[in-house]
């Protein structure tokens, strides 16, 4: 079916902005990438998987400026061993990264991989976001596989020692950023990617993950603050047999964010939690965006989702658990919760469930309320200002969604951030 | 020493006077005891002087130790020596019971100048305290109150109590919900932080809890005023005879 006219018109003059990067091996893939984006047409604030989330400095041509962050804060996961991978506006850099070899782990810089035709890269570079597209066409993700300038294929082989981190550097008030990672975890391999950082002015992140059986990834993310920095983010996995992978998303500020986690789960008894803590002060959007399908027997999801939202923030949650027939004792949890400390703040939640097995425990919530007065009369009768009261409840209610880090370490240095952001903030 | 003169209390939302003209004095090391119907007052009471939303005082004063407790934010009464020990204790889910305990020991010592307890010094003191009300160090990591039985919740309000060591303390119903073992090991906890510098105010239905802790005075509070006062004697008239006589006297 042809393209609205508009949506045709605001795709090529996307296109027409972009050029094609001369990588060579995934050139092909680049190439029907961008016949994929021609189909589906870029989003607009017609489509309904966009009602909640106004798409167009997403799509426009030039990225809307943002202004650099005055930032005095610690770097986060400071106090974490790690394997340092630096990119200054959505550009490797060599200088300010760690050697890239870890014992257990190979880890290539995208133009780098040579254009042999075994690379295992060649098999999973755009694969998963092509499959990505259902029950809606992500045509923001596609564009990513097309004009990608730089990402890393992080191939896990083992049980690296430290975790990977992927972290993103905002220099330039007008960078327009396309990262492209993609990320193999082979049987019985175990690894931990970080990311973190604003990234850009405007920053367009695509990872594909293929977890093989057994084999688990653990990915936590702590989107950087700048107020003004827009992204989009798609994060596509597969699971095979027995794998498991927990991701958890930390976002603070930034005027814009879509956030979308589409995972397949192919293979028996895996495991897919994703998470995230969200913390919105000020003229802020940010989308969390899940499709999870089940398509194998005895297999658990989770998706738990926290904002707390003041001063005119929006928070949106649109989450989809798809259980296809033959999924037996699927197990499915979904809740998202926000917290509106004022009237001018809002939550947008659409939880969705689709089940065509008949042997499943599925469920999902989702509620938005104000700071429990008695909890906080409570607070302050035993002498805490209220202030302190307030952002100890606060805390108490992400909570739940920080729990989910499996790693102490990572999930005291995210609670740290909150306590000291909530302090900040006032 | 705790003061009122003449409280006359209204609910904001609405035009229904609660208190009419409460006169009482608790000094310091004493026990006082308030006794009366439902309805009475005696909750409002003890949430008014402790600065909670919702009410509007038309009239009167309470003071502790010369100072305007109605001027006060609560959190600035609770620095300034006032506990209420509340008859129902909150639930505040994921918020560790010792890092509260901790947060507003260290915040009311700010509030009063006095330097914070380091992480050592008040993990020694709290744990010697939670052994006395029997206090284990499950519940001390578990969130506040989630999911603590009724004896529990207000054992928790007892250890509050002595990690604060106010200077005015008032129970409010501490007695309800409890078997007699809890409110043994309850009205225990209490007489050992009876002090010459620490007065209590004791809300309660039953004559049951003053057996455990002996009052200095009782007084019945009946349509929002104090209506008679006398010493742990009235505790048992109330206790043999119902509030109908003595109501019916003093009308």
């Amino acid at each position: 079916m042809a393209l609205p006219e508009i949506k045709q018109t605001a795709t090529e003059a996307r296109l027409a902005a972009l050029e094609l990067p001369t990588a060579g091996c995934t050139k092909p893939a680049r190439e029907a990438a961008v016949a994929r984006v021609r189909e589906m047409g870029l989003p607009d604030r017609r489509d309904e998987y966009w009602k909640y989330t106004r798409p167009d400095t997403l799509v426009q041509a030039d990225a809307p400026k943002a202004a650099l962050f005055d930032n005095d804060e610690p770097l986060m996961f400071d106090q974490i061993d790690r394997l340092k991978i630096v990119f200054v506006d959505g550009i490797f850099d060599a200088d300010a990264s760690d050697d890239l070899s870890l014992e257990g782990v190979q880890i290539e810089r995208l133009e780098d991989i040579c254009c042999t035709d075994i690379h295992w890269a060649k098999d999973l570079y755009g694969v998963l976001e092509t499959r990505g597209h259902n029950p809606v066409p992500r045509p923001l993700a596609a564009l990513n596989t097309a004009f990608a300038a730089d990402g890393v294929a992080i191939h896990v082989t083992g049980k690296p020692s430290k975790p990977i981190s992927l972290i993103y550097v905002h220099k330039d008030e007008a960078s327009d950023a396309f990262l492209h990672h993609i990320v193999r975890v082979e049987s019985g391999a175990e690894a931990t990617i970080l990311e973190n950082g604003p990234a850009a002015a405007r920053f367009n992140k695509c990872m594909e993950i293929d977890i093989a059986d057994g084999g688990i990834l653990h990915h936590v993310r702590s989107q950087g603050r700048d107020h003004e920095r827009r992204a989009v983010t798609h994060m596509f996995t597969r699971l095979g047999e027995e794998s498991v992978y927990k991701s958890f998303t930390l976002t603070v500020n930034g005027v814009l964010t879509r956030n979308e986690q589409v995972i397949e789960i192919l293979g028996d008894d895996a495991v897919a939690h994703v998470a995230g803590a969200c913390v919105g002060d000020g003229d802020f959007h940010h989308d969390d965006t899940v499709f999870i399908t089940h398509d194998a027997v005895n297999c658990e999801s989770r998706q738990v989702f926290k904002k707390v939202l003041r001063n005119g923030a929006t928070g949106v949650f649109q989450g989809k658990i798809l259980v296809k027939a033959g999924a037996q004792k699927t197990d499915g949890y979904q809740i998202s919760q926000s917290l509106l400390l004022d009237d001018d703040s809002q939550f947008l939640a659409k939880p969705e469930l689709e089940i065509y097995a008949d042997d499943v425990a599925c469920s999902h919530g989702s509620t938005s309320g104000a700071i429990d007065e008695t909890a906080l009369f409570y607070l302050r009768s035993r002498g805490l200002p209220v202030a302190d009261a307030t952002d100890l409840l606060t805390l108490a209610f992400l909570a739940e969604a920080v729990e989910e880090i499996e790693d102490e370490d990572l999930a005291a240095d995210i609670v740290n951030r909150l306590e000291s952001w909530l302090s900040r903030r006032r | 020493m705790l003061e009122i003169k003449n409280l006359h209390v209204k609910l904001e939302e609405e035009e229904k006077q609660i208190l009419k003209g409460v006169d009482l004095k608790v000094d310091s090391g004493k026990v006082h005891a308030i006794m009366g119907p439902n309805g009475s007052g005696k909750s409002t009471l003890s949430y008014v002087l402790s600065g909670r939303d919702g009410y509007e005082v038309t009239e009167g004063a309470a003071s502790l130790d010369g100072e305007d407790l109605l001027e006060l934010e609560p959190e600035e009464r609770a620095a300034a020596g006032l506990f209420l020990a509340f008859q129902y204790p909150v639930e505040i889910p994921g918020v560790g019971n010792m890092t509260f305990l901790r947060t507003a020991v260290n915040a009311q010592r700010k509030a009063r100048g006095e330097e914070e307890l380091s992480a050592a010094d008040f993990l020694k003191i709290v744990r010697e305290r939670a052994k006395s009300l029997k206090i284990n160090a499950d519940m001390l990591k578990r969130p506040v109150n989630v999911g603590f039985s009724g004896g529990e919740k207000k054992r928790n309000e007892i250890l509050q109590m002595a990690m604060l060591e106010p200077k005015m303390c008032i129970l409010d119903e501490t007695d309800s919900g409890l078997d007699v073992d809890a409110m043994k090991l309850v009205a225990e906890g209490v007489n050992a932080l009876r002090d010459e510098g620490r007065g209590f105010l004791v809300i309660t239905h039953y004559q049951r809890l003053l057996d455990h802790i002996k009052p200095d005075v009782v007084h019945i509070m009946a349509d929002g005023r104090i209506v008679k006062t006398g010493g742990p004697e009235l505790a048992l008239e109330v206790e043999n005879n119902g509030y109908a006589d003595i109501l019916a006297e003093v009308q």
